[in-house]
């Protein structure tokens, strides 16, 4: 019955393509020259990576005080960077965790260079926490080993070390999960590569492989248990991340509709992330046939129901302070929409609950650069999700006293692009040495939707 | 200087219905040490051969239960017995807290145990492995699917298996040395 049903979808890849054809449109590219294009976004991208380093360098040596942070407001920026680069990650884990456990075959297509983003993405979330601990020589003290102070323990009642813990988690399994993932592909350059630097250096990062079906049958079942366990994990990491802030007593934060709220806002985040990275993927290695409309088409999907999740989180917050009959609440939710930075919150509600309703309409899914702009939009209004969250929260809190504004100073703007510029400089070389579609698992699907020749199994 | 062994005899098939076919009559055949190699996974073809013994699961098992294990042992050693402090008026075995750090041990764990156990029982990283003296043996990664019978088998002859490869209609038959 399921082989009927796929017959009656359209096929997941474009043109009528051999199976030695797929291995050539994906590697091809990478063993040619890099095109200029790609050249000029390296060098913008590697420029503001280098920003970021000299802003990083610069606030570690002279001190915390080159933040815009204050007695009142002790988590700004960097916090809001964090949660905003550990949202984006999560999409990854979201199409190549939870749409395989779902059999989405189409993500054979996107899964590679979602995983990768979700990779880079945790390592740019990482600087900030780090940064922000103001010593970050002795970051390694979240980590509980034996030590000579005590031996002073770490506090396992602290959702910061819960966060410690997840964050490192997602980070080893998601690698683990990309490099298991690409053995197969690596194998593949190493058959074809004729220099023999690219030779030996894939054989070695292949480990051997050389598709033995007792090879491939262990490799399928550890792809299904790494599968099986990042779906809970990137629920719960997200959900951790939200706890920082629940488990406070703040009003704006202490909610219950955090965790729910704040992992649909992390897959609406970084869903808008990877389609804007397909999309520039799409057009610079030429993989129109591989990453279709049809994928961009189900991706918005997932983006405006995403959407619809976050704007019920927004007006269930409101109901919930009014129903609460907390004044603190009142205020808090008041203040964010009317207060100081209500351009900020009507950016965020624009951005998040409005734009992406166009997606409703399939020729605006259809039209790509409508969906590049959207996405980017999205991505906006997520970050200021994130810095509205924190600020006005923290800004007004329980004691008129205690009142306080908070801008962001030249550093801090500059560590947030420095953050953007390792990501995309992250990426460009992803696309230029890793295969940035998975070539084994597109094999497999190659024949789907499309009328049968030989037999059913080519 | 040491004579150069036969590993195996390797037949060449274009396509995977071709290999299917050709294993499961190698197999009926009474060729047990066999193998195939395929570019990308196909499940009939371990249907063909017989191969469904598959420990990884239970080493993720063991993995989680030890990460969790050692998770919540840790933290209870150390807010109760090595170091209790009074945090907010909690207990010393305050356990729902040691929940969240308990469940991302296990999983940590677990995922590193499929990974490396997977690695493992493949017998990765193998620096070297005799098919790939076979110079057409690199297309096993892009379109090719090759089935090899081992020297070591008990019904192994160089000339008869070979004749027999010969017969499931190969691209090629050539012989492998180890």
């Amino acid at each position: 019955m399921a082989e009927a049903a796929i017959a009656l979808r359209p096929p997941l890849i474009e043109g009528d393509k051999s199976i030695a054809q797929v291995t050539h449109d994906v590697c091809a590219p990478m063993e040619a020259r890099p095109t200029a294009l790609w050249w000029v976004a390296l060098l913008i991208s590697s420029s503001f990576l280098l920003l970021g380093a000299a802003a990083i360098a610069y606030q570690i040596s002279v001190g915390v005080g080159t933040w815009g942070l204050n007695r009142t407001i002790g988590w700004a920026f960097d916090i809001t960077n964090f949660v905003f680069w550990i949202g984006i990650g999560h999409a990854g884990t979201l199409i190549s965790a939870i749409l395989f456990l779902f059999r989405q075959r189409w993500r054979t297509s996107v899964n590679r260079a979602a995983e990768a983003m979700t990779i880079f993405a945790v390592m740019c979330a990482g600087i900030f926490p780090v940064i922000h601990t103001g010593r970050p020589w002795f970051a390694y003290w979240m980590f509980p080993y034996p030590n000579t102070r005590g031996s002073l323990w770490i506090n396992f009642r602290s959702p910061l070390v819960w966060d410690f813990f997840a964050i490192s988690t997602y980070f080893t399994v998601s690698a683990m999960f990309w490099f298991i993932g690409m053995l197969p592909d690596l194998a593949t350059i190493r058959d074809r590569a004729t220099a023999k630097w690219r030779r030996k250096l894939a054989g070695l990062f292949s480990l051997g492989w050389n598709g033995s079906y007792r090879a491939w049958q262990r490799y399928e079942v550890v792809y299904l248990m790494l599968a099986g366990l990042g779906t809970p994990l990137v629920i719960s990491v997200h959900t951790i991340v939200s706890w920082d802030f629940a488990t406070a007593v703040l009003p704006g934060w202490h909610a219950t509709i955090f965790p729910p709220y704040f992992v649909a806002g992390a897959i609406f985040s970084g869903m808008a992330m990877v389609l804007t990275l397909m999309i520039i993927a799409r057009k610079l290695m030429r993989l129109e046939d591989y990453i279709t409309i049809r994928h961009i088409d189900r991706m918005c999907k997932l983006v405006i129901t995403t959407s619809a999740i976050v704007g019920l989180s927004y007006g269930t917050e409101f109901f919930t302070a009014l129903y609460s009959g907390s004044s603190y609440e009142q205020f808090v939710f008041l203040n964010r929409a009317l207060g100081p930075l209500f351009w900020g919150y009507w950016t965020m509600v624009g951005c998040n609950v409005v734009v992406p309703q166009l997606l409703w309409f399939r020729r605006v899914r259809a039209y790509v650069p409508a969906v590049f702009a959207i996405c980017i939009l999205v991505n906006v209004g997520m970050w200021f999700e994130r810095f509205i969250i924190i600020v006005t929260s923290l800004s007004r809190d329980f004691i008129p006293a205690n009142w306080f504004h908070y801008a962001p100073t030249r550093v801090e703007v500059a560590t947030l692009l420095g953050s953007f510029g390792l990501f995309f400089t992250l990426f460009l070389l992803f696309c230029r040495f890793i295969p940035v579609i998975a070539v084994a698992e597109v094999k497999g699907v190659l024949k789907y939707g499309k009328p049968p020749r030989e037999s059913a199994h080519e | 200087m040491k004579t150069t062994a036969t590993y195996g005899l390797m037949a060449e098939f274009d396509s995977p219905r071709a290999l299917i076919t050709a294993a499961e009559k190698t197999h009926k055949e009474g060729y047990k040490k066999i193998d195939a190699y395929t570019p990308y996974p196909i499940e009939e073809v371990a249907e063909a051969i017989g191969f469904h013994h598959n420990n990884v699961p239970l080493v993720t098992l063991i993995g989680g239960i030890v990460g969790g294990l050692s998770g919540y042992l840790m933290q209870f050693w150390i807010s109760t017995i090595d170091y209790p402090v009074n945090i907010g008026g909690k207990p010393y075995h305050s356990w729902p807290s040691f929940i969240i750090v308990t469940f991302e041990m296990t999983i940590l764990f677990a995922g590193i145990s499929a990974v490396f156990g997977m690695l493992a029982l493949n017998g990765l990283p193998m620096p070297y492995h005799p098919v790939f003296n076979v110079s057409r043996f690199a297309m096993a990664s892009k379109d090719r699917f090759f089935l090899i019978v081992f020297a070591s088998d008990k019904k192994y002859d160089a000339v008869a298996t070979r004749q027999f490869l010969e017969s499931l209609g190969p691209v090629s038959v050539a012989e492998v040395p180890s």
